[in-house]
């Protein structure tokens, strides 16, 4: 199996973008990242793109065949696959192209993600993120995809894991990191208080515990490791990403408090990159309401039971703490989350920390990164660890 | 052979709300009508309640106090009321399947005003008594809509019960049943109409009044019975002044009527209401007691029924489920514009 | 409005709490499960149909306020999840209870009642919710 590198990144900005449609979108991420690789876009051999639901955002089913068609990939009749996965399509969607080019069977992939989410009124939209819960036992019991979320941050807080406010600063941390990032959704940071006052969405989470609904794309180009050099000087290795499966309802599990599809596949990436925990200096982690940023803190070794609230709290995920920086981007919080894109965003924004391109949110030094990206209530996790070279 | 009811079970919704608190909204002096209705406050359902889930609340109940027997042997169930959630699509089924019943047995729904549920009672009985089933199941539940600002408004309410009719281990014997039936416009509902209408006045004598003492005189005669012969006597209760006025008229006493007489604190359960009535006795009954049992259903008609009481009351696991006391306790009250919307009369947005 | 054959296949699920036990290593499931995922071949024939209790504890709760449209009428309303008294987990809504007074621990017992409706001629759907118990 050979060693994979990441020669090339784009993304667009991530938000409310009325004027872009889903092809504008990703035409535009997949472009930059033709551009930053140094490519004219002929060489690629393979696509893959993470997409949640184009069928019911915007009816459009197929988009395997739409992005190739769009990017100018059709014509070379290349093979074009669209992974789903929840929320961690995009993740799945990466870790099919390192599969790819690691098998031997593809020279150059690109991976996109992208999602169009705003063309849908909101009871739809919410409609849809909960049928990545388990839409017969539980969306349809009336536990909606932040009721759930709720609940595992309502026992945290029964067991003593984790205090409201310690969650609350998941989203402060994401909001502090998002203020330095253009893309970002939202540019601004946010004190405390605002997000233990906003607006109740389900006890005892609120309106800014919750990542925001949001249209984006981005994109990656992949290529065997040995073979970076001849594209560009700036590349990372990709050392390990690993998958791992859950049940799919959240009540079908011993613990509701930690993801055990996070631990395992952390495990594995750990294993196969030969590091720990401690050798991680960034990572991106799955944001989607603040709880989930508390369990992958802890899920991912970074902290201990208990204590990943503190340092959250602390600011000891900040990009300048010295600690592993967290969401350098703004996270799904912040930066956004256009579903299916975040997995891919989420490597783009730690490719661009390990090639010193991360502006002023730079994490000093940054010699291994990591991305997590989940898919429901932790039914999918992808844990993927990237190294500067 | 002996026919009778082999077990029972009640259920009233948890929400009530007062006749002062419609009359304020009205302009009405609520509290006046209250008292003129003889009733404190009704029972309000819960959005997510309806003739099904009450009825079904009512038969497992029911089916809780006799763990012996075994739902596959229930041949037949009616549930009858005036609000079933279906104009087409019966709610005995749903029910039937909800108690473990189905597939092998028959069902209907049945309307006929108050009386649903006692009609159902006779259909159980005669289908026992003939040998065609084991058990039959007759259900009174209603979630009545009165119409806004109608006198009705303060008496409809929301409740039912449940009666296993078989002619095995009876804990009360219903020693006979008749009725009395004629075509009286008293109060009725047109089809695709949200709320029903009436006549005033000529509910009073030629409806409700006629037709219960009608009944009620046959069967004494029937009987060979008087008034003083029973312990008690539960009578349809469209409001608190009614059934004590009839039971006044045929020479029963307030002490009889008390424990079957639920009107005055949770409104009128129409279908429901002589069923609860006739639980709230049970509950409260012992061997060898006489009970009367006059319904009326408006369009109209009364079924009576002289019911003993038998020595197989004290074996039977009352417990297994809560008295109606309990059920009705710890309620929570609503003000008009919950009670709105619980009832679905705000127009709501497509 | 959508097919009603999907709601009905559920029916013993949702109105009567009907699990499967692996009769190989004895665990409960609900929903049903065909096929153990502990056991996997070794249950395959040995799943056999279980009523699973209707009564149990709050495990975890949230108050929903931000809700689907066909909840409407009921918001902000309980979810929560419920651990049965044979060690079952089920999700479902917490009815007849005043919101603030919900705690982890609750003793809570199954009754059937309205999720929601099709639209005004669509089908109604019932399933199970919990109220508290004594």
């Amino acid at each position: 199996m050979r060693e994979v590198a990441i020669i090339g990144t784009g993304v667009t900005k991530f938000g409310e973008l009325w004027n872009k449609s889903f092809r504008s979108l990703g035409i535009e991420a997949g472009m930059k990242a033709i551009e930053d690789a140094n490519l004219s876009g002929n060489e690629i051999d393979g696509l893959f793109i993470g997409n949640l639901s184009a069928g019911r955002f915007i009816n459009q089913q197929h988009i395997d065949a739409l992005v190739a068609d769009y990017s100018g990939m059709a014509t070379n009749h290349i093979p074009a696959t669209r992974v789903e996965a929840g929320g961690a399509s995009g993740g799945v969607a990466f870790r099919q192209g390192v599969m790819a080019v690691a098998s031997g069977m593809h020279d150059i992939v690109m991976v996109g993600g992208a999602e169009k989410m705003t063309d849908l009124d909101d009871s739809s939209i919410n409609a849809i993120m909960d049928s990545t819960a388990d839409s017969e036992w539980e969306a349809e019991m009336g536990a909606t995809f932040a009721s759930l979320h709720a609940m595992i941050a309502q026992r945290m807080i029964y067991e003593g894991t984790a205090t409201r406010e310690e969650i609350a600063s998941v989203a402060v941390n994401s909001h502090f990191h998002g203020a330095f990032n253009p893309n970002a959704q939202f540019k601004k940071a946010v004190p405390i208080e605002t997000v233990l006052r906003s607006g109740p969405v389900a006890t005892p989470l609120g309106m800014f515990d919750t990542a925001p609904i949001s249209d984006g794309a981005a994109s990656v180009i992949l290529c065997p490791l040995e073979d970076a050099k001849k594209y560009t000087d700036s590349y990372v290795k990709v050392s390990a990403c690993a998958q791992s499966s859950d049940t799919l309802a959240l009540f079908q599990r011993p613990d509701i408090t930690s993801y055990g599809a996070t631990r395992c596949a952390a495990k594995k990436a750990y294993k196969a990159a030969g590091i720990t925990a401690q050798d991680i200096s960034v990572a991106e982690v799955h944001d989607v309401y603040s709880v989930g940023g508390i369990m992958a803190l802890q899920d991912l070794g970074f902290y201990a039971k208990g204590e990943a609230g503190k340092a959250m709290l602390d600011g000891q995920c900040h990009y300048d703490s010295g600690k592993v920086a967290i969401n350098t981007s703004g996270g799904l919080k912040a930066r956004g989350h256009p579903i299916g894109a975040t997995g891919v965003a989420q490597i783009v924004e730690i490719a661009q920390q390990l090639t010193g391109k991360a502006d002023n949110r730079q994490v000093k030094d940054a010699k291994y990164g990591l991305a997590q990206n989940v898919g429901g209530m932790g039914s999918a996790v992808t844990v993927t660890i990237m190294e500067a070279i | 052979m002996d026919v009778g009811i082999v077990s029972y079970g009640a259920y009233v919704p948890k929400y009530r709300i007062k006749p002062e608190e419609i009359g304020r909204i009205w302009g009405v002096d609520g509290k006046g009508m209250g008292k003129g209705l003889m009733i404190n406050q009704k029972s309000v359902p819960s959005p997510d309640e309806d003739v099904v889930t009450i009825a079904t609340e009512a038969a497992r109940g029911m089916m809780a106090r006799v763990p012996e027997v075994n739902p596959k042997d229930i041949g037949a169930i009616y549930v009858g009321s005036e609000s079933h959630p279906y104009a087409v699509k019966p709610t005995s089924t749903i029910v039937a399947e909800a108690i473990e019943a189905t597939p092998a047995m028959t069902a209907a729904d049945l309307e006929f005003a108050c009386k649903a549920g006692t009609a159902g009672i006779q259909a159980c009985m005669g289908l026992v008594g003939s040998g065609m089933v084991k058990y039959g199941v007759a259900i009174g539940a209603d979630t009545s809509q009165g119409a806004p600002g109608d006198a009705l408004e303060y008496s409809a309410s929301a409740g039912g019960a449940a009666y296993l009719i078989g002619s095995e281990k009876i804990i009360a014997k219903i020693n006979k049943t008749l009725s009395f039936t004629t075509d009286t416009p008293d109060f009725w509902r047109r089809e695709g109409q949200p709320y029903p209408k009436h006549g005033g006045r000529f509910t009073g004598e030629p409806a409700y009044f006629r037709h219960i003492t009608s009944a009620a005189k046959m069967m004494l005669d029937a009987m060979g019975t008087k008034p003083e012969d029973y312990n008690y006597a539960v009578f349809h209760q469209p409001n608190g002044k009614f059934p004590s006025r009839v039971a006044a008229q045929l020479g029963f006493t307030p002490e009889q009527i008390e424990y079957g007489l639920l009107t005055p604190n949770i409104g009128n359960t129409y279908s429901g209401a002589v069923p609860l009535g006739l639980a709230n006795v049970l509950d409260h009954a012992k061997p060898g007691d006489r009970i009367f049992v006059t319904s009326y259903g408006s369009g109209a008609g009364s079924d009576a029924f002289d019911i003993t009481v038998t020595d197989e009351i004290a074996k039977y696991k009352r417990e297994n489920a809560p008295l109606l006391e309990k059920v009705m306790e710890n309620v929570i009250y609503l003000d008009y514009g919950l009670y709105a919307k619980f009832k679905g009369k705000i127009v709501m947005p497509e | 409005m959508s097919g009603v054959a999907r709601e009905w296949r559920e029916i013993p699920g949702r109105y009567n709490l009907k699990g499967t036990k692996c009769a190989n290593c004895g665990k409960i499931f609900f929903p049903a499960r065909s096929f153990c995922p502990i056991c996997r071949r070794a249950s395959m024939g040995k799943m056999e149909e279980y009523d699973v209790c209707r009564k149990g504890k709050v495990f975890t709760f949230s108050v929903v306020h931000e809700a689907p449209e066909s909840n409407n009428l009921q918001k902000p309303y309980v979810v929560a999840m419920i651990q049965t008294d044979d060690g079952v987990m089920i999700t479902a809504q917490l009815v007849d209870v005043e919101v603030d007074k919900v705690e982890i621990g609750m003793p809570v017992r199954a009754v059937l009642r309205k999720l929601d409706t099709d639209g005004e001629s669509g089908v109604i759907r019932y399933g199970y919710k919990f109220v508290p118990a004594e």
